[in-house]
């Protein structure tokens, strides 16, 4: 198991809209696949993730993966948490979208 | 069924598909779900976490307060992709929370999705305290008058600790797709070999372990489809009819008594379908390919 | 024998048949022999050294004919040539540990390919070559003719008539090139009856039939479960369906194997269906009988399917669609591998499939260092065949767009289906294939490449599409290669500003710019959830499998 932290640079959420629940959940703890937390952050320019997973050594993989994701969407002001249980970057992306996208109240 | 027109067959959403707080959100009247200890309230599980294995924020089970058809309901909601939705010292301990709840709160019944293995081994003897808690749990709320009732439609079923648990219940609601058995289908193949029970032969374990089989036996009160919709109108229909009369020793006689009947009766059979046909069912093989509707139609001719 | 040794023989072959036919017939061996004298009979007509085709593809296996000659006394039968479209069981491995064969041409080996790299590595085999299906049963036309077959059938005539059934596959290739060469043809079947459904196989062309004491061996290698159908792999789909079916209209052709594809299969009634691609895509297929595919039918999405082989538990649905599947007079469906695989070759506009790993040059390949699999019919299907003359739309659209406009000739769509990692974070995209490193360790003149990188015209990936018939040098190509693999070392390792211009000439595409929303990515697009959906769309006529169900 690796626990990673990261604090990204992120465009702030959109305020009109505004937070319509205290945190959103994502997706399970199974094999191939991860649950993804968003709740309210500290600071507004940044996306603060913190990752337990049960795959050593892919902390690049991490970083690279959450940085493009916090440059490419209003995730500013968020803290993310997530249980990973070896899914991979195709699916850790579609549950961070979806994610967010529950937690901000996106229409579909 | 929508299936009479093959082209225009769309499957409904699936309860079996649906993860634990998708069952429940489609489950209860809209917007009344309130969930208690939500994440990240509690601590993941201290057992995983020494085994460095991570963790879920609910510990696999969520539990809350809602409507169903206006009347104050307690759920719990076990999600079984997680460690197979086995039970561990926080699950459990979430599920007891609230089943002792309903002894403050009298709601018009209990709810438990159950969607489980059973006891959760990593955590050794607290998983097998929080079942036995639950266990507790469930008669002390019985005995207060509470209907508990045991939904059964996930893809791990109800096996060890947990289908004692739903035997425990009120009523048990299955659908098709649900399983209910004490030892799981490869615990028992582990055990006593591949001859005397192949696991891997899935149309078998469903003879022998789901829901069709469960009904016609009468362990399962309802057989709905496989859709959060139905699984409401059952728990509906349920919460009309429920007797909530808490067991006395003379039902509970009766009901040790016709165990044994039922064993005496089968004891020689090997298979679901030979049970089927010890029930009076005369085409057993048709059995697993009828609609909800049409099995239904055809326990209500049985002999008695 | 007193003729001059000058005076030509022309019937040596004939001769040595008469010989074999001779010696079983002194050991009471006729037309129809008991299964418990199966060992007698092939040690009676199979000479050491011969060539011997023994039938077994991914699907239908002669199990039993394929034991009782691992049975055989290597002293009588030694130093045999096999001839195989697919080494699948292990009693085909035994053959070469027990020293009864010695050398091999085959197409595929996916089960056994440990046993079989450890037989090369350790020189108790010799592979003459690893071909494709097409390419093995040419060459039993050409130079690899067999002296002895050993088939299987579903059922005989009292005559020796066979009827193959629906399961009809390699048979036929096999057959002629050994009946018609005074070979000798040996089949096994599951049942005797007074009179056949219809004739497969004429008893003019059989020598020996063996009824086996259990039905021949069918695996059911085509039915995916649409439970493990992922959202990733739905979000795929979605992409290839409108960002290549759609903007090529793609009307004939095949799908690979697997999960991937079986989306795609399944969105087409609905997620294909909502943007009116009905009648404008998929009308036409060389595929086996896909229970995956039965939603497209039953929406009328399908025209016609020409099939390899067919699958467990379909024969009454295919049956029962006469118009959409090739049947007989007697209702049942007929396969063909060697005509579907012409079919799949050249008359089909698009071939789209998995692989384990794809290089910078676009090679792609299942091969693992450890393993000697081979590619079946992949290879015929996705390739961009040059003998082609016939026009149609999708075919001179991608040469149009391969020669800026200045195409003489059409081109194949050839397109590779991936998420970027496979399970256990594996990367596809590579540097360097594994299948070099597998040439180097085996000694063999060839890496064993499945789709070469001249032939692919598209990836798809969870990050986009790749067009890579838009790219005008290697070094664009290898850029829209690294633009669509995802986070791995090869996708890392892209020039962002060469990409970002590859996506301004829609060489790269991503799900944003063909107006898709990954987050509509999900399970409930699929028109089947499950096996029994699949079931419920056929009116009950699909039949699967016992391990496939859950009721």
């Amino acid at each position: 198991m690796e626990k990673l932290e990261f604090t990204l640079p992120a465009c702030a959420a959109p305020a009109s809209r505004g937070f319509t629940q205290s945190f959103a959940l994502c997706g399970v703890v199974a094999s191939g696949n991860l649950e993804v937390l968003v709740g309210a952050g500290a600071a507004a320019s940044v996306c603060e993730i913190s990752v337990t997973t049960s795959a050593r050594g892919f902390a690049p993989i991490w970083q690279a993966l959450l940085s493009e994701f916090a440059a490419q969407n209003p995730a500013g002001g968020t803290r993310i948490a997530i249980n990973d249980m070896g899914a991979t970057p195709a699916v850790v992306s579609l549950r961070l979208g979806q994610a967010l996208c529950e937690y901000l109240g996106a229409e579909r | 069924m929508n299936a009479a027109l093959p082209g225009a067959f769309t499957p409904a959403p699936s309860f079996f598909e649906a993860t634990a707080r998708q069952r429940v959100q489609q489950l209860l009247d809209a917007g009344s779900w309130r969930e208690f200890l939500p994440p990240p309230t509690l601590a993941s599980s201290p057992h995983l976490a020494a085994l460095d294995m991570p963790g879920a924020f609910d510990d696999g089970v969520i539990i809350g307060a809602g409507l169903l058809g206006a009347k104050a309901v307690l759920v719990a909601a076990q999600e079984g992709r997680f460690m197979g939705g086995a039970v561990g010292e926080i699950h459990g301990a979430k599920i007891v929370g609230l089943l002792r709840r309903a002894l403050a709160e009298k709601p018009a019944a209990v709810l438990l999705l159950v969607d489980s293995g059973g006891v959760r081994l990593h955590e050794a003897n607290a998983g097998l305290i929080a079942v036995s808690e639950i266990m507790r749990a469930v008669l002390a709320a019985r005995a207060a008058r509470i209907a508990v009732l045991a939904l059964i439609g996930g893809s791990c079923g109800a096996f060890g600790g947990m289908a004692i648990v739903c035997s425990l219940c009120s009523a048990v609601l299955m659908s098709e797709e649900g399983r209910l058995g004490l030892s799981g289908p490869e615990v028992i193949e582990t055990v006593m070999g591949f001859e005397e029970f192949d696991a891997r032969d899935r149309a078998l374990v469903w003879r022998v372990t789901g829901g069709k089989h469960r009904y016609l036996m009468g362990d399962s009160a309802d057989l709905v489809e496989d859709s959060s919709a139905a699984f409401r109108q059952g728990v509906l229909d349920c919460l009309g009819s429920q007797d909530t009369a808490p067991a006395t020793l003379a039902s509970l006689r009766a009901t040790q008594k016709g165990l044994r009947a039922r064993m005496t009766r089968f004891s020689s059979c090997r298979d679901g379908s030979e049970v089927w046909a010890g029930l009076g069912i005369s085409a057993p093989q048709d059995v697993p390919l009828l609609e909800r509707d049409a099995l239904i139609g055809l326990k209500k001719g049985l002999p008695a | 024998m007193n003729a001059p040794v000058s005076t030509p023989t022309w019937d040596s072959r004939r001769q040595a048949r008469a010989r074999r036919l001779h010696r079983a017939e002194s050991l009471g061996l006729a037309r129809r022999v008991p299964a418990g004298r199966s060992v007698a009979l092939l040690e009676a007509v199979i000479e050491p050294g011969d060539r011997v085709c023994l039938e077994g593809n991914n699907q239908k296996q002669a199990d039993f004919l394929a034991s009782s000659l691992a049975d055989c006394n290597p002293a009588v039968l030694h130093d045999l040539h096999m001839l195989m479209s697919v080494l699948a069981l292990p009693s085909h491995v035994d053959l070469f540990e027990r020293g009864l064969a010695r050398k091999l041409d085959f197409s595929f080996s996916g089960p056994q390919a440990n046993r079989l790299a450890r037989l090369v590595q350790d020189r108790r085999i010799e592979i003459g070559a690893i071909h494709t299906y097409l390419e093995l049963f040419a060459r039993y036309f050409v130079d690899l003719t067999p002296h002895v077959c050993l088939i299987a059938a579903h059922a005989a005539d009292a005559a020796g008539n066979l009827y193959t059934g629906p399961n009809t596959e390699d048979t036929p290739a096999i057959v002629e090139a050994t009946a018609f060469k005074s070979g000798i043809v040996i089949a096994q079947v599951n049942e005797l009856r007074e009179s056949l459904p219809r004739v497969d196989v004429p008893a003019s062309w059989v020598d020996f039939v063996i009824v086996a004491p259990r039905p021949n061996y069918i695996e059911p290698l085509f039915t995916r479960d649409p439970a493990q159908i992922t959202e990733v792999q739905v979000l795929m789909a979605m992409l290839a369906i409108k960002g290549i079916y759609a903007e090529y209209g793609v009307k004939r052709l095949n799908h690979g194997i697997g999960f991937d594809t079986a989306a795609i299969e399944l969105l087409l009634p609905t997620y294909a269906a909502g943007l009116g691609l009905k009648g404008k895509i998929c009308t036409h297929w060389a595929l086996n009988p896909h229970p995956t595919l039965i939603p497209a039918i039953e929406s009328g999405f399908v025209e016609s399917v020409h099939c390899f082989g067919s699958e467990v538990g379909m024969d009454a649905y295919t049956a029962a669609r006469p118009d959409i599947f090739f049947t007989g007079a007697d209702g049942s469906m007929r396969s063909n591998r060697g005509y579907s695989q012409t079919a799949g070759l050249y008359a089909c506009d698009m071939f789209i499939g998995s692989t384990l790993q794809i290089d910078l040059s676009g090679n792609s390949s299942t091969a693992t260092v450890g393993r000697l699999a081979g590619f079946g019919g992949a290879p015929n299907m996705g390739s961009d065949p040059h003998g082609r003359r016939h026009a149609s739309p999708a075919w001179l659209k991608a040469s149009r767009e391969a020669a800026d406009g200045k195409a003489i000739r059409g081109r194949k769509l050839v397109v590779q289906l991936v998420e970027t990692f496979r399970e256990h974070m594996e990367p596809v995209f590579v540097e360097r294939l594994d299948a070099f490193a597998l040439q180097e360790a085996m000694g063999a003149e060839l890496p064993p490449i499945m789709i070469y990188g001249d032939d692919l015209s598209h990836i798809v990936s969870e990050e986009g599409i790749a067009n890579l018939l838009l790219c005008r040098n290697p070094e664009e190509r290898e850029q829209a290669i690294r633009g669509v693999a995802g986070f791995t070392p090869v996708g890392m390792a892209r020039d962002k500003r060469a990409v970002e211009s590859l996506r301004e000439r829609g060489i790269i595409r991503r799900a944003a710019d063909l107006g898709i929303d990954p987050r509509l990515a999900t399970r409930d697009l699929l028109a089947a959830r499950s096996i029994k959906d699949l079931v419920r769309w056929s009116g009950g006529l699909y039949a699967p499998p016992s391990r496939f169900r859950n009721w």
